[in-house]
Formats: structure tokens, sequence, C-alpha cells
């Protein structure tokens, strides 16, 4: 049996739009998807903002109720037997949001543990082993507002461990952190599954989930566009090249000319200190390189370089189709 | 016996954050004196002692009646934009069990608007007050204040699905000030007023309290006040589910 499983998971919001003629509107932001995650694994939902990453965790949590298709948790069903799947779950989410500011770390979770039913006998005992293991122990009496986001974030894991759920969702459980805190978090997550956690995280950032997830799924505009391994997703895109132009301030128009180049998988613009790289992926036995720059005429051009793709590349192609 | 010691737990952790925070603090301390100075001016126009110690009275529960009416809507929505909304509702609690305890950490902290009232009338204003069942006085207001915390639960469990419920809070302090007595008797309203002051437990909380101070038979008022509280909570209890599974359909819970 899996750990998670959801079939045909589809949700979809009304929304209004106008102030005096309103118009309902409907947004399909999950559209249909069906994974499966295995006990024991981490399993990864990496999509670009506004994908349905949160929605679909939303929907697995008891959150939201689908408006189409099903998902069970550790067999059971997220609509119908809620409290059962909220009995054997963790969540939590990235950002600062979350937490009781006015209370002290250590009542945060003593809250926590009092609504998850731990029970009072173990309380201390869980709480103390919790803020050792993410790292607060000693500062568990101050208040909440005075945590650094890092410290904020490591007591949004603790609380998803009260209970010790069978099963973890993780929400961009690294979004906004120090490379130090996402670090710290990542080494938290990765003892999860260690210790036989099932874990569901979600991210869009690529070397997380090439370094913590044993399957991936990319998910782009509500629909699942490739899944496997990392290592399965980088071979999808390992027959072509990668053409890297640095660039100071390219015109969309030239943007628009560059991807309309035969041979080109897709292309993307990152930023990178003062200056911007205009990042093409072409197929395999393609040289575009002079035809990428006739297309830049009256950009400022850097320096040029040609590479194998990574996984980042693998997840442009993806999102970009 | 988990239940009851998540509910003193939650008690306890709610009282902890509202007293901490200045805001609420200071709206709390000061708020219900400027209540008891405006009835206190009033009714000294008057010019009869017995009025004056009728409308400390009601200065005082309509301390504690603010308190709970304002703060249950914005309690619920702050714990929208802390983002602690929805991980309350992940737990496996019945969310009557976790919202409970919020409305009553706000009815206790009526009782202290209560005591300042009246202090501020006694050094003041100079209204002595006599309290004649002290016992049944104490439990008057220990009956009000639960009868509070049960209505300001039924408005809390609303203003989960409904964001902007929080306003009805504001709405109902005024008026229920005026249909529950606690300035001017019922007899002097009109009489298709009386059947819904009747309904509203502040009423009966509010005819326990002067009973007892003043010397009457405040125990049906008692009974009557615990009773209609007990009726709001298992309203609310049974429409909790209803309303959180509303909230889930709309996907109102995630937004502030």
């Amino acid at each position: 049996m899996a750990a998670i499983e959801a079939a045909e998971l589809r949700r979809t919001y009304k929304t209004h739009t106008g102030t005096f003629r309103r118009r309902a509107k409907e947004i399909e932001a999950v559209r249909g998807i069906s994974f499966a995650v295995e006990p024991g694994e981490l399993f990864g939902l990496l999509g670009p903002n506004g994908a349905g990453k949160t929605t679909t965790i939303k929907m697995l949590i008891t959150l939201l109720i689908p408006t189409g298709g099903s998902a069970r948790v550790l067999g059971l069903d997220v609509v119908h037997q809620a409290r059962e799947v909220r009995k054997r779950i963790g969540y939590v989410f990235g950002g600062e949001r979350g937490v009781y500011e006015r209370l002290s770390g250590y009542d945060n979770l003593r809250y926590f543990a009092e609504l998850y039913g731990v029970p009072a006998r173990e309380q201390k005992r869980r709480i103390e082993e919790l803020l050792e293991l993410v790292g607060l122990k000693g500062r568990e009496q101050e208040r909440a507002e005075g945590y650094s986001r890092g410290m904020k974030q490591r007591l949004h894991v603790a609380r998803g461990l009260l209970h010790d759920p069978e099963v973890l969702f993780l929400d961009e459980p690294t979004i906004g952190l120090d490379p130090v805190g996402a670090r710290e978090v990542r080494a938290t997550i990765a003892s999860l599954t260690e210790a036989g956690k099932t874990v569901l995280l979600t991210t869009h950032y690529m070397f997380e989930a090439d370094a913590l997830c044993d399957r991936i799924a990319v998910i782009s505009k509500g629909s699942i566009v490739a899944e496997g391994t990392p290592l399965d997703l980088k071979r999808g895109v390992a027959q072509g090249s990668v053409v890297e132009v640095e660039v100071f301030g390219i015109a969309d128009e030239a943007l628009e000319r560059v991807r309309a180049l035969g041979g080109v998988v897709a292309v993307a613009i990152e930023e990178r200190e003062q200056a911007q790289v205009l990042v093409v992926q072409t197929e395999p036995d393609v040289e575009l390189t002079q035809a990428i720059l006739s297309h830049l005429n009256g950009s400022d051009v850097g320096r040029i370089s040609r590479r194998e793709p990574t996984l980042e590349d693998a997840y442009v192609a993806l999102v970009s189709e | 016996m988990s239940s009851l010691r998540l509910l003193g737990v939650s008690w306890w952790l709610q009282f902890k954050m509202i007293m901490r925070s200045p805001f609420d603090g200071i709206g709390n301390v000061i708020y219900p004196l400027f209540f008891a100075t405006t009835a206190f001016f009033v009714f000294r126009a008057g010019d009869s002692p017995r009025t004056l110690i009728y409308a400390s009275f009601g200065a005082a529960v309509m301390g504690m009646w603010s308190s709970v009416s304002t703060s249950a809507g914005s309690a619920m929505q702050r714990e929208r934009w802390w983002g602690t909304l929805e991980l309350l509702v992940t737990t496996p609690r019945h969310f009557s069990l976790i919202l409970l305890p919020t409305t009553l950490g706000l009815a206790t902290v009526g009782i202290y608007n209560l005591a300042a009232t009246l202090l501020w009338g006694r050094f003041l204003f100079g209204v002595h007050l006599t309290i004649a069942h002290p016992l049944l006085f104490a439990l008057a207001i220990l009956g009000t204040v639960l009868s509070f915390a049960g209505l300001g639960f039924l408005f809390a469990v609303s203003f989960v699905r409904f964001r902007a419920a929080w306003v009805l809070g504001n709405f109902f302090e005024y008026p229920v000030w005026l249909i529950c007595g606690f300035l001017v008797p019922l007899s002097f309203l009109p009489g298709w007023v009386h059947p819904i002051s009747w309904a509203l437990a502040p009423t009966w909380g509010m005819s326990a309290i002067r009973e007892s101070a003043l010397g009457g038979s405040p125990l049906p008022d008692i009974g009557a006040c615990v009773g209609l509280g007990l009726g709001y909570v298992v309203v609310g209890v049974l429409v909790t589910d209803r309303v959180l599974r509303a909230a889930r359909v709309s996907g109102s819970l995630s937004l502030t």
C-alpha cells in the first residue's frame, strides 16, 4: 500500500472579477494529477510559483476538499476520514507565519502537543528531544517573536514532528532562509527518512530536490509534466546542450526570436549580480551559438559558454513546454 | 480527561497571549473605563443614588460584553493573519475544543473589566456598593463569564467561515447594551424587543448580577444565563463541522 496516493486529483477555485458587475470565474489550480509515494520515500513535488504544489498538499492534508478525483494517505481517504488522516500526518510550511509570536518556543510546542493529543507524561520528554533535534535547546523559553526566520522554521519542523507522524508534508520549508539556515533544515529533512518517515516535499529549488528526493514529480500549470528519479529527469535532457550568454539588458522581442529558433528546447533568463544570463537549451547535435548571437543585436554581450545540462535545465525545459 | 486538559492548557495560553499584547492590554484597561465614566455622568444627573448603583453594574457588564464581542471576531482574524488557523484545523481535535478556550480566555479578561469599572465608580464617583449576597454575586459573575464565552464561541465559529464576519462582533456590541438592559430596564423597551432580550444570555447575566448585589433572588437568572450559554455552545459544536467543511470547500481557510 502506498503511503500517499493521488488519483486524478483536481481542484478549481471560484473567484470574482469586477466591483459593481461581479463575474464569477473558475480557476483550475490542479488539473487531475496522479502519483503515489511509497512508505519511507522522500518524494519531491517540484514546480514554479502557482503551479499547484501548495493546493495539492492542502488537499492531501485535509485542508481543502478536492473538486475531482481522490486521495488517500496511509490508505485513509482525505475527505471522508479526515480526522484519522490528521492524527497520522505532520505539516510544515515555509516562512515566518504559523507561529504564536507572543508565546515562547516551548509554549508553542506545548500547545500543539495538546492539540495532537500527546499524552501529558510524554510531552516534556518529547518537546526536549525535538528542541535538541532542531537546535533550539536553550532558546525555548524566549518569545518566538525574537526568533530569527531560521529559528522559526526549525520550530515549525519540531511542531510537525510532535506526535511522531508517519507521513510528513513539507511545503517549501527552506523558503527565504539564508544558506546556513536552509542547510540545517535540509539536514533535518534528510534525517527524517533515515528515521523511516515518508516525506512529501514541495520546493522550487532544484538542487534541494536533487540532493534530498528519491523521486520527483515536476508540476506545471496544475499538471504533472514529468516523474522519476533526479537522474531520470536529467537523462531526459542529457542529449542536448546548454548555451549561456551573459547579456546586459535584453529586449523581450530578442528573447522571443531566440525562442523561435529551430532546435531550441527552452529559454530562460537568470539574474546574476549586474548581468543577466540567457540560458538556451538546444536539441542534440545542433549548434546555435551564432544564430543566438545574431538575434541579440543591440544588447551588450559578455561571456559565452556551452555546457552539459543539469537538473535545473531539465526542470526549465519541462515547465517551459 | 484529555479534552479537559486541552481546554485548561489552551485557556491559559490564550490568556497569556492576551495579557502580553500591549494593544489588547491597553484597550482592555482603558476602554471599559470610558463606558463607565459616560454612564456615571449620565446617571448622576438623575440625582438618584439607587439609579447610579443600577448604572454602575450595567457599565461593568458593558465592559465585559465589549471585550468578548469585539475580541472573539478579531481573535479568529488574528489566527488567519498569523497563519495558524490552518495549522489548528489540521490537528485531529474537534475544532470546537480549540475555539472554546479562546473565547473563554477573552471572557476571563472581562472579569477585570467588571472589577475595574466598579472600583472606578467607587473612587471617582463615590458610588458605594454593598453586595447583599457575595457568594451568589460571585456565582452570577462566573455564570455571566461562561455564557459570554458561549456566545463569543458561536460568533467565532462563523468567523472561521466568513472572513468579514469579525465586523459582526462590533455590530453586536452596542445593540446588546440596550436590548439586554445594561443601562435601562427592559420594561422601557417596546414589547416586541423582549423575546430577543430573553434569548440573549447577557440579559439574564446582567439581571443575576444586579439581583445578587441588591438583595433579590438571582438563582433563576443564573440558571437561565448558564442554560442559554450552554445552548450556544451546543449549537456552535453542532455547526462547527458544517462550517469547517464549507471553508474547506471554498478554500477560505488560508485567506487573510
